[in-house]
């Protein structure tokens, strides 16, 4: 760009030159990220305890829905099991198939629909058979109190109503496609969510009148949301199954995690979170 | 230009190209003409053209003049105003999607008053998913045309004033025409972050066929039930990308 002499004469602030000011900045962000790289390393704090000899590791792989009862049965697992750590990883069903299928290294896997437990069977991943070990199904959720006063699955369809479900690619969505064939009631969803969390988010946080979430998740958000059962549930029930991978390094921990969970004590943990008892 | 920055850069533009090879590799070509002409995918393609357009748009009425004020506005504290423009690079946009949740959804702030005042409600509506992806692509189009605008100097607007310009004229004649590639890179530059968000939208909006749900949501909703088909839709958002840069890129840097 040419120098005009006049255009200085009349530029009104003089632009002053400051000292290589990228550089300053760049030093400045590299130094910031490194103070805060080192507090984060510091204040995790409580590092692992040096794996003494015959420490284990078992990697059980859980649809999110399963987390408050997996956590508690960690903690009874791991008294029982001198040694061994339980690393959890929740996630949707169809992630973690996926993860499965593309070589992801895990012991257990517990999946929140027999669809996707199919896709790692079909992978030829699993040893021996996939066992059901409890069942859920959808309840209405709404505001504290109902404000709407909805009493039935056929409230839902109300056009003044704000309604959000799962997408019928996910487990909670296709067990809503059910009732709705089995009742001939057509919703209109403001919203199909990814995933039963986000379901019951939309409610908790005001942002719609009503959805159909897992008796489970309407009991794990305490008093936030109210629940109201209703008789067509019953037409789809989702099924849990659990099994143990052809390729888990821990095979025999793997065995029993699984009797654990298909046990009376995976059982009555179960029921508390208010899922339904395995068929 | 030394000769070991072929290295680096090499490394670089496979860190860049090598996923999407790996998509195109990963499709299957039988299925895509019926995958991607489904009524779900055209839907998706159809809206995210449309708010990701509208959503640019916004950026330029919106994001343009923020951009001249920043540039050319002397006020104290224009640092600070400048970090807070640069917020939604740096927020996660599930974070953002969040935030505008809390400010316009149903129990917000501003959303409790436009219920009460005119019975509108933002959320699960096509103006959420144009609110969410105005939101992540603008600080695109500000940055990028507060750097123009910084280049060009104002030398120019300076000579046209003493030449009797009023600020609108010397604006319009003189400011304008010599950032124009700025702008045009940088509406590029937003159009493109519209078209891939994800988080903002499926946090703030929601996600319903024709609606709500763009082509990024559809692609991970795919990706539940039909791996195959989420891969070939994200196939479908590469060539829009693609396409979109190829044809205005180049000439908003080289004019």
């Amino acid at each position: 760009m040419p120098q005009f002499r006049i255009a200085d004469a009349v530029r009104p602030v003089a632009e002053t030159p400051r000292r290589n000011p990228v550089k300053v900045r760049l030093l400045a962000v590299g130094a910031a990220v490194l103070v805060l790289a080192g507090c984060g390393g510091s204040a995790t704090g409580s590092a692992p305890a040096e794996p003494g000899p015959g420490a284990r590791t078992l990697t059980v792989f859980a649809a999110s829905s399963l987390t408050d009862v997996f956590t508690e049965l960690e903690a009874r697992f791991e008294a029982a099991e001198p040694g061994v750590d339980v690393v959890l990883n929740y996630g949707a069903s169809s992630d973690l198939a996926q993860q499965l299928v593309n070589g992801g290294p895990a012991d257990v896997f517990a999946s929140a629909s027999t669809a996707t437990m199919t896709t790692v069977v079909d992978a030829g991943l699993l040893d021996g058979e996939p066992t059901v070990f409890a069942r859920n199904r959808l309840e209405i959720v709404t505001a504290p109190g109902n404000p709407e006063g909805i009493t039935g699955f056929a409230d839902l369809a109300r056009p003044d109503l704000q309604v959000v479900v799962c997408a019928p690619q996910v487990p909670c969505g296709a067990a809503v496609e059910k009732i709705e064939t089995a009742t001939g009631i057509t919703l209109a969803p403001v919203s199909e969510e990814p995933d039963v969390r986000s379901t019951l988010g939309r409610v908790t946080t005001g942002n719609a009148d009503a959805g159909l979430v897992y008796v489970t998740d309407v009991a794990s958000a305490g008093g936030a949301v109210e629940g109201i059962a209703f008789p067509e549930a019953d037409q789809a029930v989702t099924d849990y199954p659990i099994a143990v991978l052809a390729s888990a390094p821990q095979a025999e921990l793997a065995r029993a995690w699984t009797a654990l969970v298909t046990g009376a004590d995976g059982r009555a943990v179960l029921a508390d979170a208010g899922f339904v008892g395995a068929p | 230009m030394p000769r070991f920055l072929w290295v680096p850069a090499g490394i670089a533009f496979a860190l860049i190209a090598l996923p999407v090879v790996g998509l195109v590799l990963r499709t299957d070509l039988t299925r895509l003409p019926e995958l991607l002409l489904s009524r779900a995918s055209l839907s998706a393609l159809r809206l995210s053209l449309v708010t990701a357009a509208v959503s640019t748009l916004l950026c330029i009425a919106l994001g343009g003049p923020l951009a001249v004020v920043l540039a050319r506005g002397r006020l104290p504290g224009m640092q600070f105003l400048r970090s807070v423009v640069l917020l939604p690079l740096v927020l996660p946009p599930v974070v953002g999607g969040l935030a505008l949740l809390y400010l316009v959804g149903r129990t917000g702030l501003v959303g409790q008053g436009l219920e009460l005042a005119f019975g509108i409600t933002v959320p699960f509506t096509t103006g959420a998913v144009v609110l969410a992806q105005t939101f992540v692509a603008l600080p695109f189009l500000v940055v990028s045309l507060e750097g123009a605008l910084r280049t060009a100097g104002q030398r120019y607007e300076s000579v046209a004033a003493t030449l009797g310009a009023s600020p609108w004229l010397a604006f319009r004649r003189v400011t304008v025409p010599l950032v124009l590639p700025g702008l045009l890179s940088g509406a590029v530059l937003a159009f493109a972050r519209c078209l891939g968000e994800f988080g903002a939208t499926i946090a703030f909006a929601g996600s319903l066929e024709g609606t709500t749900r763009t082509l990024p949501l559809l692609v991970y909703l795919a990706r539940e039930s039909d791996v195959d088909a989420a891969v070939a839709l994200s196939l479908l958002l590469v060539v829009v990308a693609v396409v979109v840069i190829a044809v205005a890129r180049p000439r908003a840097v080289l004019s």
